[in-house]
């Protein structure tokens, strides 16, 4: 008998817990936007969501898993609106039913861990850095190194490379660039998330912060992390050459000068990307981190307060971006995107935006 | 009356009894074969494309979709093999000094450490070997070994700390509380008649732990070593932190390499592309063919050790 009551009481006690777990669940949809994707813009987005909540009431449930993830679980339909450090190819929105926008302007960041070498102090051309990443450069003694940087007491010291490894969009952004400056890493390695790395002494951290402690644990190593992360780790950055043939240090003003040049206008499915870009002080590894949404809106209600909150962190969240170190979108290419929403984003067939 | 009464109870409570364990020992079986089904299952897109080369392959190019698993299984067998190397003699020795050598009081607070150790989560070894261990690795230990071996193939290149010996010698830590543990109770199990008729027979200490005790237990060791074995084939996050990640298959112990483990917990949330995925799977379903594989040959093993040993 005893057993029965046993079986009763562990019985009664799951059936409670599973209930209170739904009821939990269904009174805080109504006031949630669910997002998933990119872990480059992840703290911006959640400065963005704690202050909007404050101010409106509605929470922004925003999972950090990766661009790749991202676009997963967008096109899995199990979250409003995914997000991407890579943008989608055109084709794939229209195979797909995606449209994308570019939400925030961040940068990518050698960072070294060179003995004696302070900060911004090293200076890398783009061939450089590629052959580094190549394991054509071995040394950091190498001639090659030395004649960029005659003042420099390099040590002699082999040269580990660092690099996610986890699939990543500051990685895509990474190689883009590393594509776009050297037709060897073109043809070798191409540019993704995850590419193979070519160089036989490379190390694979995940997520930035698993890089960055790599790179401060090893002697000799170069390693790639988006601009906030290295800023508020107060790691050793290099100089880089830019297209115009400048050596630029990583700053708010770089990044910004990168930006300015891109020409959202003239980019269908604002398919873009801000390597290398023009400019005398463009910081040469620049990149916009992208927001996905369905065109087909089941809920127009659901959908217009998801755009609401893009529509309130483009206006009001631009001085917390720039405190972070991120570049907000400028005032013309929100219009732009607005236009898009109104343009594309339809629930039962009318438009959702404004 | 009554007594007739508590025998159908009692006959009943007994049935019931046989049918929740049977029912716990089923399902047990259930989900091994749902679970090997459906790792086949959602591998297949992979088993297809690249069929058997994917256990040679060394490419892993996600931008090519070209897949191969042989740089992490290479890895998994590689660091599980020094852990092996290191863990098994050195736990045989602690247990052997706690048993036999050590005096009662100062062998239990080791005890107490050691069962401690076992109960430490795996993510603690991995944050004191990447943030302590690593760097002493690449300090003292690596330029030490280059010393003493000159640039032998095994310790060629830059000691960076981070790689193939760090995460063996990590996991080696890992297994050796659970390894010691079991020997140590299977030596302190070995009857103390047969001990001191070895003593009798004015055998040595020495001789006696090796010809009495360690023949006794045999069997114990053993058990305790595979139980090691599949904690360090199976592990993924302190193996994560310090093994470098790098899919290549080389010589050195120094370079940085990777394991199916690592692999699967560092690319698993951003596999977009169905054969990415697919292919990842695969790993885990090869992970499980290798654990299956060494469970058998421990039992078969095992049996022919109890044969040879003729004891228990």
């Amino acid at each position: 008998m005893k057993f029965w009551i046993y079986a009763f009481v562990i019985a009664l006690v799951l059936a409670l817990v599973l209930t209170s777990c739904s009821s939990g669940g269904k009174s805080a949809k109504n006031t949630v936007i669910n997002g998933a994707g990119a872990t480059f813009p992840y703290p911006i987005y959640a400065r963005w969501a704690h202050k909007y909540q404050k101010q409106s009431g509605v929470r922004l449930n925003y999972q950090a898993i990766g661009s790749g993830g991202g676009i997963a679980q967008i096109k899995a339909k199990t979250v409003d609106f995914g997000a991407s450090d890579a943008p989608l190819k055109p084709q794939d929105l229209q195979a797909s039913g995606l449209i994308q926008f570019p939400m925030i302007v961040g940068g990518v960041v050698p960072v070294i861990n060179l003995p004696g070498i302070q900060p911004g102090k090293l200076k890398l051309t783009p061939q450089l850095l590629a052959d580094l990443y190549l394991g054509k450069i071995t040394e950091w003694n190498d001639a090659a190194i030395r004649a960029v940087n005659p003042h420099l007491k390099l040590p002699d010291l082999a040269v580990t490379t660092v690099h996610r490894a986890d699939g990543s969009g500051t990685t895509w952004i990474f190689t883009n660039y590393l594509s776009k400056v050297s037709t060897q890493w073109k043809e070798k390695v191409g540019f993704g998330k995850a590419p193979s790395w070519p160089h036989a002494n490379a190390v694979a951290g995940k997520g930035n912060e698993g890089v960055a402690v790599y790179v401060k644990k090893v002697n000799g190593a170069i390693g790639y992390v988006e601009f906030a992360y290295a800023v508020q780790n107060q790691m050793n950055y290099v100089r880089l050459q830019n297209a115009a043939g400048n050596f630029v240090a990583p700053t708010i003003k770089t990044f910004q000068a990168a930006a300015a040049n891109a020409d959202w206008q003239n980019a269908p499915g604002f398919y873009l990307v801000l390597t290398d870009q023009p400019g005398n002080d463009s910081w040469p590894i620049t990149g916009a981190s992208f927001i996905l949404m369905y065109k087909k809106q089941k809920n127009a209600v659901v959908a217009k307060r998801v755009l609401a909150f893009f529509d309130w962190a483009y206006k009001h969240g631009q001085q917390m971006a720039i405190d972070l170190h991120y570049v907000p979108m400028p005032q013309k290419t929100v219009q732009l995107v607005e236009d898009t929403w109104t343009k594309e984003i339809r629930a039962d067939g009318k438009p959702v935006w404004p | 009356m009554k007594i007739f009464q508590e025998e159908s109870t009692q006959n009943r409570s007994d049935a019931v009894f046989k049918l929740i364990t049977l029912t716990g020992a089923v399902i047990l079986l259930l989900i091994i074969v749902a679970l090997f089904v459906q790792l086949i299952k959602s591998s297949g897109l992979s088993l297809k494309t690249f069929g058997w080369s994917f256990l040679w392959s060394n490419v892993w190019d996600p931008i090519r979709q070209q897949f191969g698993a042989a740089s992490s299984i290479y890895g998994t067998l590689v660091s599980t093999a020094i852990a092996m190397m290191l863990a098994v003699p050195l736990s045989i020795f602690i247990a052997m000094f706690l048993v036999e050598l050590a005096p009662p009081v100062f062998s239990r607070w080791i005890g107490t450490g050691i069962e401690l150790l076992a109960a430490m989560p795996s993510i603690i070894y991995g944050m004191w070997g990447l943030f302590v261990f690593a760097p002493f690795m690449a300090k003292y230990i690596q330029p030490f070994l280059k010393n003493i071996f000159g640039n032998s193939v095994l310790f060629q290149g830059p000691p960076i700390g981070i790689g193939m010996l760090t995460a063996g010698i990590i996991l080696t830590f890992m297994i050796l509380p659970f390894i010691t543990a079991v020997t140590r109770d299977v030596f302190a199990m070995v009857p103390a008649v047969v001990k001191e008729s070895a003593y009798g027979l004015g055998a040595t200490t020495w001789e006696v732990t090796r010809k009495v005790t360690v023949r006794y237990g045999i069997r114990g060791i053993i058990g305790g070593a595979f139980l090691g074995l599949g904690r360090a084939i199976g592990e993924t996050m302190a193996v994560t932190f310090v093994i470098g990640n790098s899919h290549r298959i080389v010589a050195s112990l120094f370079a940085p390499a990777n394991s199916i483990t690592a692999t699967l917990a560092n690319e698993f949330a951003e596999a977009s592309e169905p054969l990415y995925l697919s292919a990842l799977i695969e790993l885990g379903l090869v992970l499980f063919v290798i654990t299956f594989l060494i469970q058998a040959g421990a039992h078969i093993w095992l049996q022919r050790v109890r044969k040879s040993v003729g004891v228990q």
